[in-house]
């Protein structure tokens, strides 16, 4: 598709480039940048498909040498089992150093209080936070997307962060041209978020060009499963299903990876990249508004932890 | 609406190109409508959404849904019911890929279109039909002529309320024409629509049969996405140095960074500045992949065949083709900060991967874009004014001119107390300084 019979082929011939080239090629050049001018970065990675993506742009933008960045992984105590399988052979694999932020220690700790519905996910910021303080991390990468959602789409590629992670939409530093300032005073730092300008889609596309394996719950399969505020929630001892919900099993699959508490599953026959993409592009919901609890809170509910040093 | 036909499959899954546009503009102009038009005739807002915007809307006590709240992301925007940042918004056709920075048009978010359209490769500029050319119009005609943005759409709105009239269309389309031209806009596209009524933005209007051209949608889906292409010099400032000194690879030592203009070939002298050192390229990574020509926007590694002194911030050039370095920038500038930049200020001045430290010598005028009046001397430089600067550079940069390149053309400052980004520069003449201000004793002779 990159000839239309009525393009005019001046400039698009043949020094053009693929949208999935563009994107990588952007994703790689922000990649440099922060290991040119960052003391210890860090890859926020969940074994979701988008941090994977992201892991997998870093691989390529250091090669032949292995990436100059660690791995924090924010466990909230209610993963997948897949996915924390996947994380572990991933690190493995390619000799990387993870940092695990443990949620579960907080709550033992009595520092966090498990909330009433038993989602985790806002507990994820204090442990997010205290690790980057310790480990003393500069600039963290998140898989974030401006198609995700709303206030996300007005998160700049460098978002400065205070000592305390927020963010203040109102003080953020203009980003012109391809010149991103990572100027920050010790204590506070960057949230790099080289995958802004990706779409889900595009996640996928990419995906499958590049052959890129995923955990096995982004793809169809029979799973135990109980609804709750409209959807399909894997049963487990994390806290459901409660009295009055009903578990059966159904042909499922998980659009995005999350705290197993708030994401929800999807009904798909989809078992391949092909079959996912084709559903995916003839979706008529937003991957957060499908499977995400947490952002049916409030229409500003992203906005609101963002500002306290959610991802 | 939620089938897809085996042909859209086919095309949804083949890769398409990449196109990077502004939209500009007011709410009164019809901005929010034509966006939102865009976005739900392409099918590229969902039902959620959607859903939330009615729920929203009638919250407000509106009657209809307010398209606006799809791009209002922030809390205070929403409240105040004004856009203030920069929203980048997302959509595709089964031809091309579209990132939409869709800014504020009022002259206090001047700021936000610079930054908006310093990325752009097209900008659409709206006007209400039945106002014409007006202060506003000139001021967006003025941003993108600064931004060299290199295709510019007058999309001339409200062309219902004013009886779908050939020659309204025109006299301001040949006003605008006339005006944008002589600032130096390469490219305009002149396009009767109404985004209420939906003529010309996606489909073509059955109500405007003398307009043979394209609806604003074919015309996004055919433009050349232009790039600072093989005929322009060709730059890589060096982002980073790849050494992996593993057994399988004990020598590798290649230079990484991101094309910034034009193309490079194995074979081809090179000059790396500001050292002047010269060598060839040996070889082109193409992450991970051997090349043997790479063009921009490609992220490469480039090996050279002599073992020579480089490092994040040099710029490697065509021997044959390489710019001055010089210590003494003067630039067309845009001001981004909330505080003044002053004559005497000590910044930070970042250039492709280079930041040194710089200091204001002069700040020689300051341009009211509306109508392009310029004001000697202003002393200083406030939030979203145009003017023009002298700086004095730490180190000898090789800058271009931004007509020549906008991405070794241009130039951020900082503040190097608490890092916030002040300035947007770009390097040499612009119809910012019609008449040269001549210092006779700091004239170096520019040499472009």
């Amino acid at each position: 598709m990159t000839t239309v019979a009525s393009v005019s082929s001046e400039t698009d011939s043949p020094y053009s480039l693929s949208h999935l080239d563009a994107l990588e090629s952007e994703a790689v050049h922000i990649f440099r940048e922060v290991a040119g001018e960052f003391e210890r970065p860090v890859i926020l990675f969940s074994g979701g498909k988008d941090s994977i993506v992201m892991l997998h742009l870093a691989l390529k933008a250091f090669a032949p040498a292995a990436i100059p960045f660690s791995l924090l992984h924010v466990d909230t105590g209610h993963n997948f089992p897949e996915v924390i399988e996947y994380r572990d052979r991933t690190v493995d694999k390619h000799g990387l150093r993870l940092h695990v932020a443990s949620v579960q220690d907080y709550i033992d700790r009595g520092v966090l209080k498990e909330r009433p519905d038993g989602t985790r996910n806002p507990l994820q910021t204090v442990p997010l936070t205290e690790k980057i303080q310790d480990e003393k991390f500069d600039a963290v990468f998140g898989g974030g997307r401006r198609d995700e959602e709303k206030a996300r789409a007005k998160e700049r590629v460098f978002s400065l962060r205070d000592e305390f992670s927020q963010w203040d939409p109102r003080r953020q530093r203009p980003e012109l041209w391809q010149l991103y300032n990572g100027r920050h005073a010790p204590g506070e730092h960057v949230r790099v978020f080289p995958l802004s300008n990706w779409t889900e889609l595009d996640v996928w596309q990419y995906i499958a060009r590049e052959d890129i394996e995923l955990p096995q719950i982004y793809f169809a399969h029979q799973r135990e499963v109980f609804q709750r505020a409209g959807m399909w929630l894997t049963a487990g001892d994390w806290g459901g299903p409660k009295d009055g919900e009903n578990v059966e099993k159904r042909l499922i699959r998980y659009r995005t990876v999350g705290d197993m508490s708030c994401t929800g599953a999807v009904d798909s026959d989809a078992t391949t990249l092909d079959a996912v993409i084709a559903e995916i592009a003839a979706s008529r919901l937003t991957e957060r508004g499908a499977t995400r609890a947490d952002d049916k809170l409030s229409e500003a509910a992203m906005e609101d932890r963002k500002r306290e040093g959610y991802f | 609406m939620s089938t897809i036909t085996t042909g859209e499959l086919t095309e949804v899954l083949s890769e398409t190109t990449l196109l990077r546009f502004a939209t500009a503009g007011s709410v009164d102009d019809g901005k929010s409508t034509l966006v939102g038009r865009l976005l739900h005739d392409s099918k590229s807002v969902l039902v959620d959404q959607l859903e939330a915007v009615e729920r929203a809307s009638a919250s407000r006590g509106q009657d209809a849904p307010d398209l606006a709240l799809l791009t209002d992301g922030l809390r205070a925007e929403r409240e105040q019911g004004i856009t203030i940042d920069v929203a980048y918004r997302y959509f595709a056709t089964p031809r091309r890929r579209f990132i939409l920075a869709d800014t504020p048009g009022h002259v206090q978010y001047t700021r936000n279109m610079v930054t908006g359209a310093s990325t752009a490769e097209l900008t659409v500029i709206l006007v209400d039909a039945r106002n014409g050319v007006v202060e506003q119009t000139r001021r967006h005609a003025a941003i993108a002529a600064l931004l060299r943005v290199p295709h510019v759409v007058l999309a001339v709105n409200k062309m219902d309320l004013v009886g779908y009239e050939e020659q309204v269309f025109a006299k301001i389309a040949e006003e605008f024409t006339a005006y944008a031209s002589e600032l130096g806009v390469p490219e305009i596209t002149a396009i009767p629509i109404s985004a209420l009524a939906g003529d010309n933005v996606v489909e073509p209007s059955a109500n405007m049969d003398w307009y043979g051209g394209p609806t604003v949608l074919e015309h996004l889906e055919t433009v050349p996405a232009s790039h600072d292409m093989a005929h322009c010099h060709a730059r890589l400032p060096v982002q980073y140095v790849i050494r992996p000194q593993t057994a399988d690879h004990p020598d590798y030592r290649g230079y990484a960074g991101q094309i910034a203009a034009g193309t490079f070939r194995v074979g081809d002298p090179v000059t790396v500045l500001p050292s002047g050192r010269a060598t060839k390229v040996a070889g082109i990574d193409l992450l991970g992949k051997p090349v043997d020509e790479a063009w921009t926007p490609q992220s490469v590694t480039l090996l050279l065949e002599d073992d020579i002194d480089i490092s994040r911030g040099d710029l490697i050039v065509p021997s044959k083709d390489a710019p001055a370095t010089t210590q003494d920038i003067e630039a067309t500038v845009c001001h981004v900060a909330d505080a003044p930049l002053t004559v005497g200020h000590r910044v930070l001045l970042k250039h492709g991967t280079r930041t040194v430290k710089a200091i204001v010598k002069d700040i020689p005028s300051r341009l009211t874009l509306d109508d392009l009046s310029l004001h000697p001397h202003p002393g200083q430089l406030v939030a979203n004014d145009i003017g023009r600067v002298k700086i004095r550079t730490a180190e000898a940069l090789p800058v271009d001119s931004y007509a020549d390149s906008r991405r070794t053309g241009s130039f951020i400052l900082i503040d190097p107390n608490d890092g916030t980004t002040l300035t947007a520069g770009m390097v040499g003449e612009s119809f910012a300084s019609p008449e040269p201000v001549k210092d006779e004793a700091e004239d170096d002779g520019w040499d472009f």
